[in-house]
């Protein structure tokens, strides 16, 4: 869990050049991120190449904080 | 596609075009984009909206020369004409058009295409992926230099989805065929001139365009285990096909769809073991 927390906190870090602390689990993408609605396409894709997955979109369309990211991917990956 | 390898060179030298459809980093006509400048190309980008032009700005300034940016909906006659006329303050004259600009609703990506796909969705998947490019062709032709001083050259982006059936691509694929149907009746309204019109059919690439499509990782997947050369389509190879068609190096080639998918178009079954 935590290390699919670090590199999604990673991706989203480069992605949406955010400083480090705002990145925790409760952060919205949109709300606190900064995130446009390309930025949040973007991102799912970045996952998807990161951990080698897909994700649907009626999942991504849930998918809105980084707690979200995470809890998704580790289910696939774990 | 940071680890893509653009050649260096002057295959381009002089010669003046507008790339349509950079929405970020990982879009082809950005690659296209990279490998025209390499060589040589003077280069102007439309883009639409404030979303993408933030993507596509950092994007620009880091070509070298001046590119510059021009806003564009395609779906807009004075847009349009705003935008031709920016081209023609600046350049007065153009040599070249890439054109990859296309749109459908994602309701429209997945599923059914014969219960899913509405009259305005279809209209608008038109409109945007095929009209368009007839409309940016009249008027990029219109500021192309005369045959003897070497005419023009237009490309624009396609996908085997028009000409086979693959899942999900659905509305998008019979704008696809429109798009190249398109293509060769602009090549010969054109040819006289001496500008080529030429597409490119690649295979799938994780751009924004793929992510709108349902079940895209799959469509990758299948493209390289299919794939004559077992690989995925190429940043290189795309850009490689487009410097071809709209450098002088394509001379008499017009009215052409170019597969440029590491063979997947022309398989008919899958391989089925060592023995084949």
């Amino acid at each position: 869990m935590s290390d699919v927390f670090d590199r999604v906190k990673k991706i989203v870090i480069e992605h949406l050049d955010v400083e480090e602390d705002k990145v925790t689990e409760k952060a919205s993408f949109i709300d606190d991120l900064g995130a446009d609605s390309l930025d949040n396409v973007e991102l799912v894709m970045a996952f998807e190449e990161e951990f080698d997955i897909e994700i649907p979109d009626d999942a991504a369309e849930h998918i809105q904080t980084v707690g979200d990211a995470v809890k998704f991917i580790s289910e696939k990956v774990g | 596609m940071s680890d893509s390898v653009f050649p260096a060179g002057n295959l381009m030298k002089g010669k003046r075009g507008l790339v349509m459809g950079v929405a970020n980093k990982n879009s082809i006509a950005w690659g296209i984009a990279q490998q025209l400048a390499a060589q040589g190309a003077e280069l102007a980008f439309s883009y639409q909206g404030e979303e993408l032009e933030k993507r596509v700005r950092p994007l620009v300034e880091s070509l070298p020369g001046e590119p510059f940016m021009v806003t564009a909906d395609v779906t807009d006659d004075a847009s349009m004409d705003a935008c031709f006329e920016a081209l023609k303050k600046k350049w007065g004259k153009m040599d070249f058009l890439v054109h990859a600009i296309a749109f459908a609703g994602k309701d429209e990506l997945q599923g059914s295409f014969t219960h899913n796909t509405t009259r305005e969705g279809f209209k608008r998947a038109m409109d945007v992926s095929a009209f368009s490019f007839v409309d940016a062709a009249k008027r990029a032709s219109a500021m192309m230099p005369s045959r003897e001083e070497g005419g023009g050259a237009m490309i624009s982006m396609t996908y085997l989805g028009s000409e086979r059936v693959v899942p999900n691509y659905n509305v998008m694929g019979v704008a696809k065929a429109a798009l190249e149907a398109s293509t060769r009746y602009i090549a010969r309204d054109l040819g006289p001139l001496g500008i080529r019109v030429n597409a490119i059919s690649a295979g799938p690439m994780r751009t924004l365009a793929m992510a709108g499509i349902s079940g895209g990782r799959t469509l990758m997947k299948t493209g390289k285990d299919w794939s004559m050369l077992k690989e995925d389509t190429r940043m290189e190879g795309v850009a490689g096909a487009a410097l071809y068609l709209l450098s002088d190096l394509g001379h008499s080639c017009t009215g052409e769809v170019l597969h440029v998918d590491a063979g997947f178009h022309a398989v008919g079954v899958p391989d089925i073991g060592e023995e084949g």
